[in-house]
């Protein structure tokens, strides 16, 4: 479990996150929802020890991060921001081997090969693995970073936007990958995403930030409902029951 | 780009470079130990030879590593001000110790070279605009602010001219003794690929590095010291030679990708061998004179450097 404890960060003088405490299940799917500038992106940062909280502190399985290695913590919690270092030139295979670099620092021994070798085939990349990343579309791409994450072998994995640039075929393969990790690989996923109707029909919990406050918090049909939606977003947003789904149809409200 | 090309052409290039010059030595020559062809072979034209191989595959290494870390193909000491700050720190030396060693000139030339490429990084953070052309624009204004500030102060002392043996690289100065100091880019060879996976890793983004545990600060602060160590050692000895750093580890990463482990043997050879077939060729156009190597690098490097502009949409 992650705990995030009366997290708060202030960018100048604007508070971006203020007195966040939120409890992260193992084994889930928690989506960070919310409008524009309402924290989450910072607030998954602080989680994942990419950026530091002024105050307040995140205790990832009842240990303070602050008290971790990198090292260890990097084995443990994994994120992916939005990818725009496309200028580097590396085959799938080897930003993959990478995802090893927290156990081998660089030399892959057999187990950490067969690792490779595994999230290769998970991510469904095999056959195209020593292409170079500026010449595969935008979901290949976005699969071989996920490929890596599961290299690095970590109960947490955090993704931030994974979305972005991505037309709607790949985002549903993305999301039903994420679903499979945690379904059969037992991993506990965290994720901000701006569309609320792919956290509604993948995720098992929601946050929903609002001006850097935590204004909902519960399983996933609890957030979906008009009421809490408006606090969220202060707008009237009909759902539809559809396939089990639960879909915001927010297009013209 | 395969190394069974690239050992080969450096092991002949290297031999014709050694029988190469205006006193003709031959093979034959070397097996008298007193003769004066094996004097000239072992004071001046061996130093030649290793002065260029080290300081080739020494500048392509620094360029390959600044790429790396900048995250952008156009950075390299020619065009991030690293070059005009050594300068202007062997003049610092040179005004302020008057008969400063060797040793000394490169410690201070070191700072300087450190503390411009430092600066630039700094600037480079500061930018919003992160276009792949207009950050090597701002590292080119930005060495022209320092060599002027070289040029005044100079000129203020009167060692312009002293000065200008630094603005042009050139091997036919290069003698026993005078190039020794280029060793220490042996030592920097090796740790730069001790840490090739580091410096990897580090080109992809510092929320990259952290998220698979490493302290980027430490390793691009690691990365800045050995490309600033090369180009003090390299001005030093041989002077500025430009562009090198630029086109070779550009040529290298259109053929092998960026996984620095697997791309830095193969920069350095081809920087050696690129830097070797200059100097043969400026030796050998105006027989039995010399082009410079800055100027014979400059004008072929620069029209590389033009191509892969053009280029640049097909890959970068």
């Amino acid at each position: 479990m992650i705990q995030v404890r009366e997290l708060s960060k202030l960018y100048g003088k604007k508070q971006v996150v203020e007195n966040v405490t939120v409890d992260i299940q193992r084994g889930q799917i928690t989506s960070f929802i919310g409008p524009n500038g309402a924290g989450k992106s910072t607030l998954l940062s602080m989680v994942s020890r990419l950026l530091d909280a002024d105050t307040g502190e995140v205790l990832i399985d009842s240990t303070n991060t602050k008290k971790m290695k990198s090292n260890e913590l990097s084995k443990r919690v994994s994120i992916l921001k939005q990818s725009n270092f496309m200028n580097v030139r590396l085959t799938i295979r080897e930003l993959v081997s990478f995802g090893r670099f927290p156990y081998s620092k660089g030399r892959l021994n057999d187990e950490d090969e067969k690792m490779v070798d595994q999230a290769i085939a998970y991510m469904d990349l095999a056959e195209m693995e020593h292409a170079y990343l500026d010449e595969l579309s935008g979901g290949q791409r976005q699969r071989a970073f996920i490929a890596m994450v599961i290299a690095q072998d970590t109960d947490y994995v955090l993704l931030d936007e994974p979305l972005n640039n991505l037309d709607m075929k790949h985002s549903v393969q993305i999301m039903k990958i994420l679903r499979r990790l945690v379904d059969e690989l037992g991993k506990t996923v965290i994720i901000v995403l701006h569309d609320i109707n792919f956290a509604s029909v993948y995720s098992d919990r929601i946050v929903a930030l609002k001006n850097g406050r935590v204004v909902k918090d519960g399983p996933t049909e609890e957030i979906i409902q008009s009421a809490a939606l408006k606090e969220i977003y202060d707008m009237d947003i009909p759902i539809q029951q559809m396939n089990n789904c639960r879909i915001c149809v927010y297009f013209n409200s | 780009m395969k190394k069974r090309y690239l050992i080969p052409a450096l092991f002949i290039l290297s031999v014709i470079s050694l029988f190469v010059g205006v006193s003709s030595i031959s093979p034959l020559d070397l097996l008298d130990f007193q003769s004066e062809e094996t004097q000239i072979f072992l004071i001046s034209r061996l130093p030649r030879l290793v002065a260029i191989l080290l300081a080739g595959a020494g500048m392509s290494m620094a360029g390959l590593i600044m790429q790396q870390l900048s995250r952008n193909k156009f950075v390299s000491p020619t065009t991030a001000g690293t070059l005009d700050a050594t300068r202007l720190g062997i003049l610092v030396s040179m005004l302020m110790f008057a008969n400063a060693s060797m040793i000394e000139k490169m410690a201070v030339a070191f700072v300087f070279a450190l503390a411009g490429t430092f600066l630039f990084m700094q600037i480079l953070n500061r930018i919003k605009f992160k276009d792949a052309i207009f950050i090597p624009l701002v590292g080119l204004m930005f060495g022209n602010i320092l060599s002027s500030i070289t040029t005044f102060f100079a000129y203020r002392a009167d060692v312009i001219q002293n000065m200008s043996a630094w603005l042009q690289g050139d091997f036919s100065m290069v003698m026993k003794g005078s190039y020794e100091l280029l060793y220490i880019s042996v030592p920097v060879f090796i740790i730069a690929y001790l840490y090739a996976n580091r410096f990897t890793v580090a080109g992809m983004g510092e929320d990259f590095s952290k998220n698979l545990g490493l302290k980027y600060r430490s390793i691009v602060n690691i990365g800045l010291t050995l490309v600033a160590l090369i180009t003090a050692t390299v001005v030093l000895t041989v002077g500025v030679i430009p562009f090198l750093g630029l086109i070779i580890p550009n040529i290298v990463s259109i053929f092998k990708g960026d996984h620095l482990q697997k791309t830095l043997p193969h920069t350095a050879m081809l920087g050696a061998i690129f830097l070797l077939l200059c100097d043969i060729l400026g030796r050998v156009l105006i027989y039995p004179y010399e082009i410079s190597i800055s100027l014979m690098v400059g004008v072929i490097g620069s029209f590389i450097f033009l191509f892969l502009l053009f280029r640049r949409k097909a890959y970068a």
